[in-house]
């Protein structure tokens, strides 16, 4: 038996977050050693399990299988294919460097990061899991303490009214769902959770039909689809800076991830009945959130609004049900997790030191924080799918996808493409040159030796898969496969 | 029936000898000890508790096949003793909440009390004949009453005892009559034949008129709508504890016998009294939920939320499938953890800062983290949380309706979970989030409850993650029904 290192990954935080709170509370300085010791660990192991990954041989890897509840058929059975791995990777990248961001939070840190690794518990858990009901389980573990973690360290305007939207979206999505998975496990008459065997229910079309939009759209909410979106940049804003990392780096995937892998894979001939509708519905997501994004006067807002259009091509490429579309989702979400968890640190770390997010009163930030400003640009290369960068790598086969499926569709959709770089292109001629403002410049300075670290770790991994595509679109090749097979060959 | 003594007949009623013998021990030794001394009862009344668990668990577990003891009083069965575990649990935990709790805590009587509302419990929970029945009710009840209004110089206290004690004395008598019409037709005290001696003859209007009758007495110890409004007056009034006590232990109990008298008696009338149920169910929950929402004192709240999971449970009750009971017996066991240690968290709170206005506790998670972390716990299990019990029992409950195709009630139940989910979200946001200006006081907890608190704490989270062994019990609990 192999070593059980996704177990290993989806245990760490949250027993390092038990420790953590059986700790007194005013060793600060001890609480974010042992954070970042766990979120080493999670990063070291989640690089482990993704090069570890053999294309060749493809389907699901690293398996491990236990017995949970025998009299329903509920495992603890986790394992990876070509569409989580990435994933992994990304709530690893993202937890480590969402650890070196919040190293100046002095309010309560050891329950700070505690929530924070219950959290991350759940998202590596959802993404590795092969068992509809732990899915369910880790899926409800990632979401409440978001509540928490805004609702204590958020920006103090929104954060009661934001945290509790957001929960209650996300809630009533979940159960929603859940009812859902229920129906088809007493339907497919297996007695198992086990989502291997569920695939081949053999569930009739009307069965599929019936439950695809509750499963689907039940999910696709915390993947910030249209008209259920509404929490997600208000959340973004409220969240204090790791948090809107997970958030809008991992947690949206979590939802879109989860659609695909319980809506779509489960019932494909329900996704091929609803698949055009939900297209109508992205298109909404890709276009008019580049838009509201372009008018937002609030920094965060903006990227708030951007990770809405971008999750919403994720749902997009998905929806088009052929090979390109989803290899190109599949890639995004893990582009897209990086660029908009590098987005917020930036905004974080600018607002840390000016206090204010308003477009308008920033600027010349560049003579100050000349790393950030450059990987502020690096990200927002990526937002606008330039070639080189890792955004293009992930769009380029969504909107080829598109183009073969529903080429009217791709056509407006690329619009998308052209508001999000005048938006990009403004704050960064904004925020980053021009004059810096008087009232900011005897007091800015650049930022601390680990937010560098964090910044340029996310920022080289941008442009790395951007040169050097081969790391990751053969992987998530595999994992389309599979999900193409379910689909009949489509 | 049987008139022989055996030992299957000691092992029935094991857990009764043992309240009995702990009870009498509490009597004798509260004679003996001086007045500041008198916590050490409940340290007695605790590890008593527990060590009748530990023993019924090791040689008081009945067989595969259930057996009418005592000529036909009691059934023992797998049903009845997983209740009495779950009653015994709950009181232990009680003692150990209570102990510490001056003119409560520190009197014997209150052991002796809390110890006979147990037996009664533990014998209503495996009762096969209407007259045995009753009298458990009656022993049960009776305790209930002067614990409620123990606190005999608060005015709150006493209102609620009494309060209780008419609303309870009302719809006892109503089920009495319900009991006494039963016999009329059947000719027969023994719940397991009853039903057959109903079916040869006769229309079915009588009888669904005793039902209804029985079912007013047993919605009114569950706290069901609309037999639900002396919930809140007497929980906010009586002592911590004992509101704790009686939301989830007695609440328990009158599951036990609602579940058993209407498989066992009324099996031919069952789509009568599902569809009824379910009604009831919906409204329970809804109002119970609704009405949480506006509560400012905890106490009221948590007797509101107890009203919706009432209803929660209720639905495990309206599919009646082997399923639904189980979910609906591991729902109380969870829930029993969870609200007493909510209940736990209010006794040490009222009793530091005196109040139970929910706007007192800003500040809680400064003054006390421990504290604030397990009120965390408790709330998010009672909302439906994993990795804590609460989830589990949902889930087993929402998967038993859907398989029964109640997909509706499913639904209504997991929206009915989201409105939970916000008033307990609203708790704990004043908890973790508002500052008073005693933040910097701390909250001293007493030993007993920082042991009782880690204990339910463990507890709820092994029922949430480990939950096989507890699932396969209350399955068999379950199956023995049938």
């Amino acid at each position: 038996m192999q070593f059980p290192v996704l177990s290993l990954i989806i245990f760490t935080p949250i027993i390092t977050a038990l420790l953590l709170l059986l700790l007194p509370e005013n060793k600060k300085t001890e609480v974010r050693v042992i954070s970042l010791a766990a979120a080493t660990v999670a990063l070291l192991s989640s690089i482990w399990v993704y090069f570890s990954y053999d294309i060749n041989q493809a389907g699901y890897q690293l398996i491990e299988k236990y017995s949970w509840l025998p009299a329903m058929g509920i495992s603890y059975h986790v394992g990876i294919d070509g569409m989580s791995a990435p994933l992994i990777l990304l709530t690893g990248i993202v937890m480590f460097t969402g650890v070196l961001i919040s190293w100046g939070v002095d309010d309560r840190p050891r329950e700070f990061f505690a929530f924070l690794f219950i959290l991350a518990t759940g998202v590596f858990g959802v993404f590795a899991s092969l068992d509809l009901f732990m899915l369910f389980f880790f899926y409800e573990i990632a979401v409440f303490p978001m509540y928490l973690l805004i609702a204590i360290w958020g920006w103090k305007v929104t954060r009661e009214y934001a945290a509790m939207k957001l929960t209650l979206y996300l809630f009533i999505g979940s159960v929603i769902a859940l009812v859902g998975a229920l129906a088809m496990y007493f339907t497919s008459g297996l007695g198992t959770f086990n989502m291997l065997e569920l695939e081949n229910a053999g569930f009739s079309t009307a069965f599929q039909k019936l439950w695809f939009p509750f499963v689907f759209m039940g999910f696709a909410v915390l993947g910030g689809i249209f008209p259920f979106h509404n929490w997600s940049p208000d959340g973004h804003v409220a969240a204090p800076t790791a948090v809107s990392m997970f958030h809008a780096g991992v947690l949206m995937k979590l939802g879109a991830f989860a659609a695909l892998r319980v809506g779509i894979m489960l019932l494909p001939e329900g996704a091929k009945f609803w698949m055009p509708y939900v297209i109508l519905l992205t298109l909404v997501n890709v276009v008019y959130g580049a838009y509201i994004a372009s008018v937002q006067t609030d920094f965060k807002y903006v990227i708030g609004f951007s990770s809405v259009s971008h999750m919403g091509l994720v749902v997009m490429g998905f929806a088009t049900l052929n090979n390109n579309g989803m290899l190109g989702a599949g890639v995004q979400m893990f582009s897209h997790g990086v660029m908009t968890a590098l987005f917020f640190a930036v905004v974080g770390m600018i607002y840390d030191q000016t206090h204010t997010r308003e477009i308008a009163k920033l600027g010349g930030m560049r003579k100050v924080m000349p790393l950030v400003t450059l990987a502020f640009i690096i990200g927002g290369l990526v937002s606008m799918g330039m070639p080189l960068f890792s955004g293009f790598i992930a769009e380029f086969p969504i909107f080829m996808g598109l183009w073969t499926s529903y080429p009217w569709v791709a056509i407006v959709a690329a619009i998308s493409i052209v508001i999000t770089a005048s938006y990009i292109i403004r704050i960064i001629g904004r925020v980053f040159f021009g004059e810096l403002p008087q009232e900011f410049s005897d007091h800015l300075h650049d930022v601390s030796i680990l937010d560098k670290i964090a910044i340029g770790f996310m920022s080289f991994i941008l442009i790395l898969l951007g040169v050097y595509p081969q790391i990751m679109v053969p992987l998530v090749q595999t994992g389309v496969n599979n999900v193409l097979r379910l689909l009949g060959g489509a | 029936m049987t008139g022989n003594f055996d030992y299957v007949m000691v092992q029935s009623i094991l857990p009764v000898i043992g309240l009995l013998i702990l009870g009498i021990l509490i009597m004798v030794v509260d004679l003996f000890i001086p007045d500041e001394q008198k916590k050490v009862l409940g340290w007695i009344s605790g590890v008593g508790l527990i060590t009748i668990i530990i023993t019924s668990v090791l040689i008081g577990r009945p067989g595969p096949e259930p057996e009418m003891v005592w000529g036909g009083m009691l059934r023992f069965d797998w049903y009845g003793f997983v209740f009495q575990m779950i009653f015994l649990v709950g009181a232990a935990i009680t003692s150990m909440v209570a102990m510490d709790i001056q003119e409560l805590g520190k009197r014997g009587e209150f052991y002796l009390l809390l110890l006979a509302a147990t037996l009664g419990m533990s014998l209503m929970a495996a009762s096969a004949n209407l007259i045995m029945l009753y009298v458990a009710i009656e022993t049960t009840s009776i305790p209930l009453y002067v614990l409620a209004g123990f606190l005999v110089l608060d005015k709150k206290s006493t209102e609620s005892g009494f309060k209780y004690f008419l609303f309870g004395a009302m719809t006892s008598t109503i089920m009495l009559y319900g009991f006494s019409l039963l016999y009329g037709f059947a000719g027969t005290t023994d719940i397991y034949t009853i039903a057959e001696k109903l079916i040869s003859d006769g229309s079915p209007i009588p009888l669904i008129g005793a039902m209804l009758l029985i079912l007013v007495g047993f919605g009114f110890k569950i706290s069901v709508v609309p037999l639900h409004f002396w919930a809140p007056d007497v929980y906010e009034g009586s002592p911590s504890p004992v509101a704790g006590f009686l939301s989830t232990a007695s609440k328990a109990a009158g599951f036990a016998v609602l579940i058993r008298v209407l498989m066992a008696v009324f099996p031919a009338n069952q789509d009568l009294w599902s569809a009824l149920l379910a009604t009831l169910a919906v409204a329970t929950m809804t109002l119970g939920n609704l009405l949480a929402l506006t509560q400012k004192n905890i106490k009221r709240m948590l007797a509101y939320s107890s009203i919706a999971h009432a209803g929660y449970i209720l639905i495990g009750v309206v599919v009646a499938t082997e399923r639904g009971f189980s979910g609906s017996i591991y729902y109380l066991l969870v829930y029993l953890f969870s609200n007493l240690a909510a209940f736990a968290v209010v006794t040490i709170i009222g009793k530091t800062i005196g109040s139970d206005e929910i706007a007192d506790y800003a500040g809680l998670s400064r003054r006390s983290p421990g504290l604030a972390l397990v009120l965390l716990v408790s709330l998010l299990s009672l909302a439906g949380m994993p990795p804590l019990g609460g989830f589990i029992g949902k889930f087993l409950v929402f998967a038993a309706a859907v398989e029964a195709n109640y997909i509706w009630l499913a639904v209504i139940g997991v929206l009915n979970s989201i409105i939970g989910l916000y008033y307990y979200l609203i708790v704990l946001k004043v908890v973790y989030l508002y500052r008073s200006e005693n933040d910097d006081k701390h909250i001293v907890i007493p030993g007993p409850y920082s042991l009782t608190l880690g204990i339910i704490t463990f507890g709820i989270i092994l029922l949430g993650t480990f939950f096989a062994p507890w699932i396969n019990w209350v399955m068999k609990a379950a199956s023995s029904l049938f």
